[in-house]
């Protein structure tokens, strides 16, 4: 795989679902396909806050935070977890997927987001878009 | 000694039917049945639950509708009443299914986005304006905060002047399926099994046309289980109901004949017309032999469906059309009594106006032009449904064996510890895993995903848009009703409620009516029980 970091290093991404919104089955698809490419994945669960997503980054030291959205949410909730970020001081690539409008993602992309993934993302392009986060 | 068939012919007889011509387009009559005994109508109700099939009545087309604010909404049901739909249902937003009020922080960014919002009564007359609360059928598609909403329906029929033993309706209230499946809980599984109980027994009592609880496998399939898992605990939640309401001293006969299921028809055609025959034969056995029903109403399956959400595909999405015509026909020949079909724009956003009348008009189809219909069972008899039935039925009992020996003879246990210790969740995420790895490894075939994507067009069709203002004007509503209401009525009715849940022997249903006519919100309810049920928080596990 391109653009993988630190040869030494195992990605450790922080993956939660942000919010209300209780559809975890993509999420936890998610979670094992990153597993099996390796990763150190920390899975939060349901209903986390800003807060509680960026005290759990800090402390597991994460190079990425991937959240999941189905409930239409995510013009308000991404915005407002890259600002809980940047409040902390703390700089990382944050990836949204779910159901989002291709308007909607590029949106997102433009406000930060680093990488958003629809319904049907192969599991290829899941590993790829959470490496390329990191190189950028 | 009557033959079957006499009894049957005897039930068909005295059956009401259609008035429309039972043969093919071709002219050719066909009878109402085919095959052999036990036939329609009758135990274990394999072959559908009415002798006369859907020449006696057409399934419901109920269609789920809800977005923005409660004006929206109510719109979007007048405009399916006036295209034909015979019921209404109503989706809630995230905060409402969860039982916040539309001001709460954890309410940011979901009011009215995937249903409609509510925050108290105020909302609910809005949502009803002007539809005739004792001629339709409503479904509520609600589980935590189930009672609340349905101590509102009830409140406003009050206001319109119809009694609730003349309202008919089903509440969802299946909150079994919540920690295994949908996650939308508020309290701990036992105190809100009390809550299911009180809703049972008062709807027994005074609504004799509602069914208090759909006892769901939509979700645990959508959240990725197999169909024979769906299937299994799906019923076993049924089972642990039934249990839960005979330990209160219900009769089985009473309540029984009030609950309904509500399934998913998936993309596996005979897998799922299978799986809807097993449903209503293990219902009808287990009710029977079990739990001792002798009143056959009380053993019949009744079941809501719909099509496969999970199914539809963001690439390619009118292919979507097709899927949901495959699973609505599905759903048919399985008998089903009502039906919702997905809309194909799904997997993008939730469903345009225009994709929601296609959708109805796909079951239109399936109805009315292709025959179906004409006869109870058409498969029945089929070696391979016969055999697919059989299937479903025993990978099912597998799954009642594991929960009845998990509960020490008990289902309702076996549910219960089969939500502490994970084994629901994990079998769930097991078999969607599965599946998402046969789809990579392009084991199997989703067309527009893995194979055949060309054609794929960039531009999203015209996608419903919930503007960022139905947030702020529904916050500004709520602070409007809790300006004009008197708050010592309100703080009164929240404080009976509150002693009201510490006395387990009380039926909580009438002072969460009197909190709702006092315009208390869905919140405040919620916090006058959560004091004294705690919450529930799931243990993350992948």
């Amino acid at each position: 795989m391109p653009d993988t970091p630190a040869t030494d290093h195992k990605i450790r991404i922080v993956l939660a679902k942000l919010g209300l919104d209780g559809h975890d089955r993509g999420i936890k698809v998610v979670a094992r396909i990153l597993r099996d490419a390796g990763m150190e994945v920390i899975y939060l669960g349901l209903r986390q806050t800003t807060d509680s997503i960026v005290a759990a980054a800090e402390q597991e030291d994460a190079d990425a935070i991937g959240l999941s959205m189905h409930n239409a949410g995510h013009l308000t909730l991404a915005p407002a977890m890259l600002a809980a970020l940047d409040q902390a001081d703390l700089e990382i690539p944050v990836i949204i997927g779910g159901i989002v409008p291709d308007d909607d993602a590029e949106a997102l992309l433009s406000a930060g987001i680093a990488a958003v993934l629809g319904p049907g993302a192969p599991a290829d392009q899941v590993v790829a878009a959470v490496r390329n986060s990191l190189a950028s | 000694m009557t033959s079957p068939h006499d009894d049957w012919q005897a039930a068909f007889d005295a059956s009401p039917v259609r008035d429309t011509p039972f043969e093919t387009m071709s002219g050719v009559p066909v009878d109402a049945v085919y095959g052999d005994a036990p036939y329609p109508g009758q135990h274990p109700y394999t072959r559908g639950l009415f002798p006369a099939g859907y020449r006696s009545r057409l399934w419901t087309m109920r269609m789920f509708a809800g977005f923005g604010t409660a004006e929206d909404t109510n719109n979007r049901f007048k405009e399916l009443l006036r295209h034909g739909g015979t019921g209404l249902s109503t989706a809630f937003d995230m905060p409402t299914l969860m039982g916040r009020d539309s001001d709460s922080p954890w309410a940011l960014g979901e009011v009215g986005r995937a249903g409609v919002a509510i925050d108290t009564l105020s909302d609910m007359e809005d949502l009803f304006a002007d539809i005739e609360l004792d001629k339709v059928s409503t479904s509520m598609t609600i589980n935590g905060p189930a009672a609340t909403m349905l101590a509102m329906y009830v409140a406003v029929g009050e206001k319109n002047g119809v009694d609730r033993s003349r309202m008919a309706g089903t509440i969802q209230n299946d909150i079994l399926k919540e920690y295994q499946a949908q996650k939308e809980y508020i309290y701990p599984p036992r105190p809100s099994m009390r809550i299911v109980t009180d809703m049972v027994k008062f709807t027994t009592a005074e609504m004799p046309r509602w069914h208090p609880i759909s006892i769901s496998g939509y979700h645990i399939r959508e959240a990725g289980s197999t169909a024979a898992q769906e299937l299994a605990f799906t019923l076993a939640n049924g089972f642990a109901y039934v249990e839960a309401a005979l330990a209160e001293g219900q009769d089985i006969n009473e309540f029984g004949r009030r609950l309904s299921f509500f399934f998913n028809s998936h993309i596996d055609f005979f897998e799922e017309i299978g799986k809807f025959r097993a449903a209503r034969r293990i219902w009808a056995r287990w009710m029977k032999e079990r739990y001792g029903a002798t009143d056959e109403r009380a053993m019949m399956c009744r079941f809501h469906t719909q099509t496969a959400g999970v199914s539809l595909t963001a690439q390619q999405p009118e292919i979507n059309i097709a899927r949901v015509a495959l699973q609505a026909l599905a759903g048919a020949l399985g008998g089903t009594q009502s039906l919702h079909t997905d809309s194909y724009d799904e997997a993008l956003a939730l469903p345009s106006e225009k994709a929601a009348r296609i959708a109805l008009r796909t079951q239109q189809v399936v109805a009315h032009e292709t025959g179906v219909a004409n006869v109870a069972d058409p498969l029945g008899g089929a070696p391979y449904i016969e055999w697919m039935t059989d299937e479903m039925e025993r990978r099912a009992e597998e799954v009642f064996a594991h929960l009845d020996e998990l509960g020490n003879g008990s289902i309702l246990e076996g549910c219960y510890a089969g939500i502490e210790n994970g084994y629901f969740v994990g079998e769930i995420a097991d078999s969607a895993y599965r599946f998402e790895r046969e789809v990579n490894a392009d084991r199997r075939i989703i067309v527009g995903v893995n194979a055949f994507t060309e054609g794929a067009e960039d531009d999203d069709p015209n996608l419903l848009r919930i503007d960022a203002e139905t947030e702020e004007y529904q916050r500004k509503r709520l602070e409007s009703v809790k300006h004009d209401r008197d708050s010592d009525v309100v703080a009164v009715a929240l404080e009976q409620l509150t002693a009201d849940a510490r006395d387990s022997t009380v039926n909580l249903m009438p002072s969460i009516i009197e909190a709702v006519r006092a315009y208390a919100t869905e919140e405040e309810i919620a916090m006058a029980m959560e004091q004294v049920f705690g919450t529930y928080v799931e243990q993350a596990i992948v």
